[in-house]
């Protein structure tokens, strides 16, 4: 399909605008645009038709079922796209005055309330854009508390599980805290004897989800809780995953003191093909002085900004954040109510079974009830047919299906992470289910249909390869490289894609 | 639930598939110590049309830039968002996907972001932009990160005419980076290229802004000369929307330019969800942080893209990452896209032109001084009252207008100053009865 700037004709425009007739004032002349920017020239029909064009080459959870572990890829209520748009939200600008903000600030102060509770914690700050910066905001936080009680250079050690998601060891490395990495023992949980023996006066804290990427729930979480208490360490944690026990087992009481929470997975914002996303965090109290300003306050029956707070580690993004995430979460978590259980008891059946279904064809490494989501391994197809997690993935398109997560987490070989969610009915699960059977005999029978597939999809297997090595980055107009001209071997990197 | 496909049938075959005999039952793992007991405390589940109605209320409750006539900018601006971009952010397709990685599965998302950075490329003067920060605050502290490291030095230079939640958020992420950060005052509303060679010795790099938080023009080229002089990394700090009308910071040498992308494409909303805009020079580019895309063929030949240099980010490089970031802003990066197409490089001059102009006609037709005389401008301007802004805010949305943002709340000595923003939405009748409000309530 051709770029917009292949289909741009000079003199081509879609865009009509007001024109004032003022007089025309000009940029200085060492300051002015010398050249302008080759921005794309089409009429509006063709320019709608490129987008949507390029839409029906992509899939989304409105075209089906897409399983990705640790995404928590459900449906997204159309609802809340038209209360986004209500101009009291969409054009409202974030240095209004808080008098003329009010429903705004209700809005994000009920937000928060209710992350509290889900939390099973004290006090919430929306303002990190994602999961990652809820995480480095989260270790900002350990570090002032630190420093406010005098341990600031002592603790300087971040503990992490090895199944983690890749954002844990990255976010501790950006806060400047070193990394310790503690095994899994042979039922998923952390192993507890390697914790004992890492944790110390040196380390600040844990990052833990739970349950685990595996899907697993840590049994042993009230004895890790107490190993981190007891060395005067704090717990975060990690949100990734909270979609299996919202109402069932919170974070608070399980022992953690910072939570972040990914509003584009539990609560449902669409995720917009990468992002936006949100990762507001909520804390034990001691750790509320610490938040990022300004704070969203009630005083009264009125709301405010609150920049007073002497101990807060600043700010991590601009204003109080991504608001029209919070719009649809908010919308999303009150067209539940209480019964918000619900949510996660749907989505835990729906991943068992899924398992019970699927475990006698692929290789299941920790043999337990799941919670959201769960880890089969392609290894034994691997092993007898020579075909991969990446195989069983790009046949599974070709059945209309986007494939779960794999290569993560690393401690399983071949890994396949299937998250169903709990939107999905069960005649989906079942067809889906019937795909993986299929999947799994063509492996034994027609390996060369895995090996050649997606045949279904817009592009065949595409070469990552090459495409790191050559880095065309951007279109190159008249000097635009011809990559065909090299076809080899086409290369894809078998490792993580998902979650 | 509406949400929910389960029945009661469904849910007994289900368990029974599964070897257990009620839903409880899947929880056994979870140790009784740790399960919470009864209902959470939220309020009773909305209906739809409750929850409409619900939500109505609350942004009612809100005075937006269609109730009022509002000149707030200071980073955030009112310009025209075309119905186009609604329509396609509508598209389901690109609206409930996740970050595409199965290439197969998502073409679409990954040629429209190939063709964003190529936009963002263009527009800066760069070679490679990454597929968007957060918002133009933690753009900065990336590049703070990009420069540390191509550098090997440990203090970052900030123009205080920087954008002052950019530097507050840059100096939050400073102390996890290890960086020192020092601020180059202004003079006269602008930074002195002079003041910032000397701070620039031994700094891995220096942000400007650029029109900066004044809506004066910095003198780029120089800033961006005096940086180098130092061994520093020039960075500049732009305004998308400016660009038609401003020269490209990588045509006066820069070595990354960064933004706010909300003039192009997004609403107000608050404050988001917005996107930053990151791009660099090509020797930068295995630095960067974020998703990159790039171009590559399939078994067949056929042209196609992926994510790109993966070996930077987290999920493969982990604790050696450039960065944590994965969940971006995808989404509004695509809202920008299509908003500069339908501009095109004619309509976006056009923008740049107009707010000039009608930025000249405000000043006129204001007639109030100027906080920093002589001073050429884009968009944005500092007027000073006769009495405190904030005042003078309140009485003028007495009268339905919002005047401006008090910039006094960010900079001492400036409480009399006010921070008009006029955008293409803005008309000269619109300015005149600013004017007209403005003198009523003596400012």
């Amino acid at each position: 399909m051709e770029l917009l700037y292949e289909k741009s004709k000079a003199g081509r425009r879609a865009a009509t605008l007001p024109n004032y007739d003022l007089p025309a004032v000009e940029a200085p002349e060492d300051l002015r645009r010398a050249k302008p920017p080759r921005l794309p020239e089409l009429a509006e029909p063709e320019l709608v038709r490129h987008f949507t064009e390029l839409s029906t080459r992509n899939f989304g959870i409105d075209t089906g079922f897409y399983p990705l572990g640790s995404c928590t890829m459900k449906h997204n209520p159309r609802v809340n796209e038209r209360i986004v748009m209500l101009p009291g939200f969409k054009d409202l600008h974030p240095h209004q005055e808080a008098e003329g903000a009010q429903g705004a600030l209700e809005l994000m102060w009920r937000l928060q309330e209710i992350l509290e509770e889900v939390a099973g914690l004290d006090a919430c700050s929306l303002q990190p854009a994602a999961g990652s910066q809820g995480e480095l905001t989260g270790l900002m936080l350990m570090r002032a508390y630190f420093e406010d009680i005098g341990q600031g250079d002592q603790r300087d050690t971040i503990i992490t599980a090895d199944t983690a998601h890749g954002t844990n060891p990255a976010s501790v490395t950006m806060a400047g805290y070193k990394l310790e990495k503690v095994a899994t023992d042979a039922r998923g949980n952390l192993d507890v004897d390697d914790l004992r023996a890492k944790v110390n006066g040196r380390t600040a804290g844990l990052m833990l989800t739970n349950p685990s990427t595996l899907g697993l729930f840590d049994e042993n979480i009230e004895e890790v809780a107490k190993i981190f208490h007891d060395a005067g360490s704090l717990l975060y944690y990690d949100g990734a995953n909270l979609n299996a026990v919202c109402g069932i087992s919170r974070p608070g009481d399980m022992g953690f003191d910072i939570v972040h929470i990914n509003l584009h997975k539990t609560f449902s914002q669409p995720h917009g093909g990468g992002g936006p996303g949100g990762g507001p965090i909520v804390v034990r109290k001691k750790l509320e002085p610490f938040l990022p300003v300004p704070a969203v306050v009630k005083d009264g029956d009125a709301f405010r900004l609150d920049h007073d707070r002497p101990k807060s580690i600043g700010k991590v993004r601009g204003f109080t954040g991504p608001f029209g995430v919070f719009v649809r979460s908010y919308a999303y978590i009150r067209a539940y109510g209480p019964s918000l259980r619900e949510m996660s008891e749907t989505a835990v059946l729906n991943a068992n079974y899924l398992l019970a279904k699927l475990r006698d064809a692929y290789d299941l490494p920790y043999d337990r009830l799941a919670m959201h989501e769960f880890v089969l391994s392609a290894r034994t197809l691997k092993r007898e047919h020579g075909i991969t997690a990446l195989d069983v993935a790009k046949r599974l398109m070709d059945y209309g299906y986007h494939p779960p997560t794999i290569y993560f987490p690393l401690v399983v070989p071949e890994a396949l992470m299937i998250e169903p969610t709990e939107t999905e009915p069960k005649e989906r699960l079942d067809a889906f289910v019937e795909a993986m059977l299929a999947i799994a005999g063509e492996a034994a029978e027609t390996p060369e249909l895995l090996k050649e597939a997606p045949t279904s999809r817009p592009v065949r297997r595409l070469d990552e390869v090459k495409a790191a090595k050559r880095a065309v980055v951007k279109y190159g107009f008249e000097e635009h490289p011809d990559l065909s001209a090299d076809v080899g071997d086409v290369r894809q990197l078998e490792a993580q894609k998902g979650a | 639930m509406a949400q929910l496909s389960t029945t009661d049938a469904d849910r007994e075959e289900m368990l029974a598939a599964i070897g257990v005999s009620s839903v409880e039952e899947l929880f056994r793992d979870i140790p009784a110590g740790v399960r919470f007991q009864g209902e959470l405390d939220l309020e009773p589940a909305l209906s739809e049309p409750e929850l409409v109605r619900h939500l109505e209320e609350l942004a009612a409750r809100n005075v937006d830039t269609t109730k009022e006539l509002s000149f707030l900018g200071a980073g955030i601006y009112d310009h025209y968002v075309p119905a186009i971009v609604d329509a396609v952010l509508q598209r389901g397709e690109f609206l409930t996907a996740y970050t595409p990685y199965q290439p197969e599965m998502s073409q679409g998302v990954l040629q429209a972001i190939f063709e964003y950075q190529t936009a963002i490329c263009e527009l800066t003067g760069m070679d490679v932009s990454n597929a968007s920060g957060y918002d133009g605050t933690t753009v900065a502290a990336d590049a703070c990160l990009v420069a540390k490291h191509a550098t090997g030095r440990a203090k970052v230079v900030l123009a205080e005419t920087l954008n002052p939640q950019v530097r507050q958020v840059v100096k939050t992420y400073a102390v996890g980076f290890g960086l020192e950060v020092v601020e180059v005052p202004h003079e006269g509303g602008l930074t002195d290229p002079a003041a910032v060679r000397e701070a620039a010795e031994d700094a891995a790099a220096v942000i400007f802004q650029q029109p900066n938080v004044f809506g004066i023009l910095e003198n780029a080229p120089e800033l961006t000369a005096a940086a180098k002089g130092a061994g520093a990394l020039a960075i500049a700090h732009v305004d998308p929307v400016s660009l038609g009308v401003l020269e490209a910071p990588g045509n006066y040498g820069a070595d990354l330019a960064i933004g706010e992308g909300q003039s192009a494409g997004n609403y107000q909303s608050y404050a988001g969800p917005h996107y930053g805009f990151l791009a660099s020079k090509a020797e930068y580019t295995r630095r960067l942080p974020g998703r990159i895309i790039g171009e590559t063929i399939d078994l067949n030949g056929d042209r196609g893209y992926v994510l790109t240099l993966q070996t930077r980010e987290q999920h493969i490089r982990r604790e050696k990452a450039t960065s944590n970031i994965t969940t971006n802003q995808t989404l509004l990066a695509l809202a920008g896209l299509v908003h500069l197409s339908w501009l095109g490089p004619q309509g976006l001059r056009e923008v740049g032109e107009t707010c000039l102009s009608l930025g000249a006609y405000a000043k006129d037709q204001l007639g109030l001084p100027l906080a920093f005389p002589d001073r050429p401008t884009f968009k944005e301007f500092a007027v000073r009252l006769k009495r405190p802004a904030r005042d003078v805010i309140r009485d003028a949305r007495a009268h339905g207008v919002h005047p401006g943002y008090a910039i006094g709340s960010d900079y001492e000595g400036m409480d009399d100053v006010l921070l008009v923003a006029v955008t293409e939405k803005r008309s000269p009748a619109d300015i005149d009865r600013l004017a007209h409000v403005l003198h009523e309530v003596r400012a």
